[in-house]
């Protein structure tokens, strides 16, 4: 990783010569929610004056990019006897600002998941080497718990990562593209106060979280509470809905589905984003559903989040960022979900003799 | 057609309207980029928005619109004979749609206020499935002409028809739509079925349900949500109501 800083009306130049010349996304004002707050998403930028630097959150992920929420995975045309199938990866040059240490975490989850496995995906490769991600720092909001999950800062899987230290940014480039990018623009050695000055800002952004969920042990807890009443609970609020699912960074589950071209000269395999909250999820060929109740749907969710599979080393995928408990309508989030099950079992726990003492 | 993965017959098909504006009907003539293709599936016997001919030799029969007259019982039990296939077309034909707000009223005050006293006979509305039997059933108001390609394709070749079981969230989200509920509006999308692309969201227009209830829909924790964030009941009766595609929840838990 290599240092600098750049002042920030440089910066603003760096940022407008790169989306102008680049398919670019970074995060923009849609809309105001009904109590004022304004709402946030990735949207396509062709100059600076475009980009809210100083947004909190996007309401929906930068997942999309390189999972999109419906992809075509190969087309098939026929002829007399015969069918042929053509695949292609190929990806569009992308430039995404402003994601978050949480969001870029995401990033390499789904990097473990999707490249470094056994079937590594040809399709999110092509989107993710040929995406440059430009991170920045932010002041949690009330509700963001990535701390909790050691998510609040990033060191790997972004091309250039900017923190906020007042006049400047403090800039970790981490691929020679960025650093040959930010050649033509003027930056500097960090000085002896520019380090002091992201120690701060560092030490603000850690200091600044209000939510804090308890994660030790998840995974051993989230085993021994298969069975729990917890899940039922949860689950009666769920709408089924999806959101989010839709709306996380890490939720990578999808549905693939064939279809016959209207003329029947041809045929398109497809894949879409789906979640595990959603009624036919765990439905086989035969109509039998698996997971027919609200609460197994739910649980699975969790335990795919916080306890994870195999194929991702039973890693947590969650990263606090909390786009799910934000968007759900029937107000279920991680951290009231994950203390109600904590405290299923703590409060029970009189019933049991204590734990040997120390001798 | 011979081919190593379909077999293919054209459909023999008619389409027939009743109490309905025949914008669904429409929905078949439009989308020009594939209006060629989509007529080679069909061989159409009777289709009076796009032919004068009619036969009535068809096995697949559209029926678009509710029932309000005697005279319309009749007709449909006709089409139900000839038909292999009875599709419920559109959301009139599904639930009754906007059409069944008459039936708030008395029909004394319906043919009252419209026809100014005039002698007409009509009678409260009912969807295609209170008086047939239906095989199958294509929502929306109007429906997507997109989605009955898909389901006319998978006729034609003998394969699976289905529909999205999931509400419309899902394609919302897709669109990257603020929530309604986050701009202080009523949406039925978290309990209607998908398959519209969510076209009334993405245009700033919260979910009346045009395309009925996803299954297994969670009405409770709905009804709780509208409540709990100081929403107005009969603001979601009313749309609850609007196309008649909620009956059997609309008057749990007022």
């Amino acid at each position: 990783m290599i240092y600098k800083v750049i002042a920030k009306p440089e910066f603003r130049k760096f940022i407008d010569a790169l989306v102008r010349e680049n398919t670019s996304f970074g995060p923009r004002q849609v809309d105001t929610a009904a109590n004022g707050n304004p709402i946030y998403q990735f949207m396509p930028v062709s100059s600076v004056e475009e980009i809210e630097f100083d947004y909190t959150a996007t309401a929906s992920s930068a997942k999309h990019f390189f999972l999109p929420f419906r992809e075509e995975l190969s087309r098939f045309s026929f002829n007399d006897s015969d069918f042929k199938q053509h695949i292609a990866y190929e990806a569009e040059p992308v430039v995404l600002i402003g994601l978050r240490a949480c969001d870029i975490s995401a990033l390499n989850i789904l990097d473990d998941v999707l490249l470094n496995g056994h079937y590594p995906s040809p399709y999110y490769l092509a989107k993710r080497k040929n995406t440059f991600v430009i991170g920045m720092d932010h002041l949690p909001l009330p509700d963001c718990f990535c701390k909790s999950l050691a998510h609040h800062t990033v060191s790997t899987g972004f091309n250039l990562f900017c923190s906020d230290i007042g006049e400047k940014y403090y800039l970790s480039i981490n691929s020679s593209k960025a650093f040959t990018y930010l050649k033509e623009f003027q930056t500097e050695e960090p000085s002896y106060e520019d380090n002091c000055l992201l120690t701060e800002r560092r030490k603000l952004i850690s200091r600044s979280f209000q939510t804090e969920v308890d994660v030790t042990s998840l995974p051993s807890i989230l085993d021994i509470e298969f069975d729990s009443p917890v899940w039922e609970k949860w689950g009666a609020k769920c709408l089924n809905c999806g959101t989010c699912a839709m709306v996380c960074p890490s939720c990578y589950c999808y549905s693939v589905e064939e279809r016959f071209d209207i003329d029947l000269k041809g045929a398109s395999r497809n894949r879409k984003l789906y979640s595990c909250n959603l009624v036919d999820f765990a439905v086989v060929a035969g109509g039998h559903n698996f997971r027919p109740k609200n609460g197994d749907r739910l649980k699975y969710r969790y335990y795919h989040q916080h306890r994870g599979f195999a194929e991702n080393a039973n890693q947590q995928i969650c990263v606090g960022c909390n786009r799910c408990g934000r968007a759900c309508l029937a107000g279920i989030n991680p951290k009231d979900v994950i203390n109600d099950l904590r405290m299923e079992k703590e409060s029970c726990m009189i019933c049991v003799s204590q734990s040997p003492a120390r001798t | 057609m011979k081919n190593p993965v379909y077999t293919f017959e054209k459909l023999k098909f008619a389409s027939f309207e009743f109490t309905c504006c025949e914008g669904c009907q429409l929905q078949l003539a439009n989308r020009e980029a594939s209006l060629d293709a989509f007529f080679s599936l069909l061989d159409v016997r009777t289709f009076r928005e796009i032919s004068s001919e009619k036969h009535d030799d068809y096995d697949i029969a559209f029926v678009e619109g509710s029932i309000s007259r005697s005279d319309e019982i009749e007709r449909l039990q006709v089409i139900r004979k000839q038909a292999k296939i009875l599709v419920a077309f559109g959301t009139c034909a599904c639930f009754g749609g906007v059409n069944s707000l008459k039936n708030r009223f008395s029909t004394e005050e319906c043919i009252a206020e419209v026809y100014d006293g005039q002698p007409i006979e009509t009678l409260p509305i009912r969807k295609i499935s209170d008086i047939v039997q239906v095989d199958l059933s294509i929502p929306g108001c109007p429906v997507a002409k997109e989605e009955v390609e898909r389901i006319v394709v998978s006729l034609a070749t003998g394969s699976l028809v289905t529909l999205p079981k999931y509400p419309v969230c899902v394609e919302c989200k897709e669109q990257l739509n603020t929530c309604m509920f986050d701009l202080g509006e009523i949406c039925l999308g978290s309990i209607t079925r998908a398959g519209c692309n969510a076209v009334c969201t993405s245009g700033k227009t919260p979910c009346l349900g045009c395309r009925g209830h996803a299954d297994d829909i969670n009405f409770p924790a709905f009804m709780e949500l509208v409540k709990e964030r100081g929403l107005s009941v009969s603001d979601l009766q009313e749309k609850l109501g609007f196309y008649n595609a909620f009956e059997a929840y609309r008057d749990d838990e007022t």
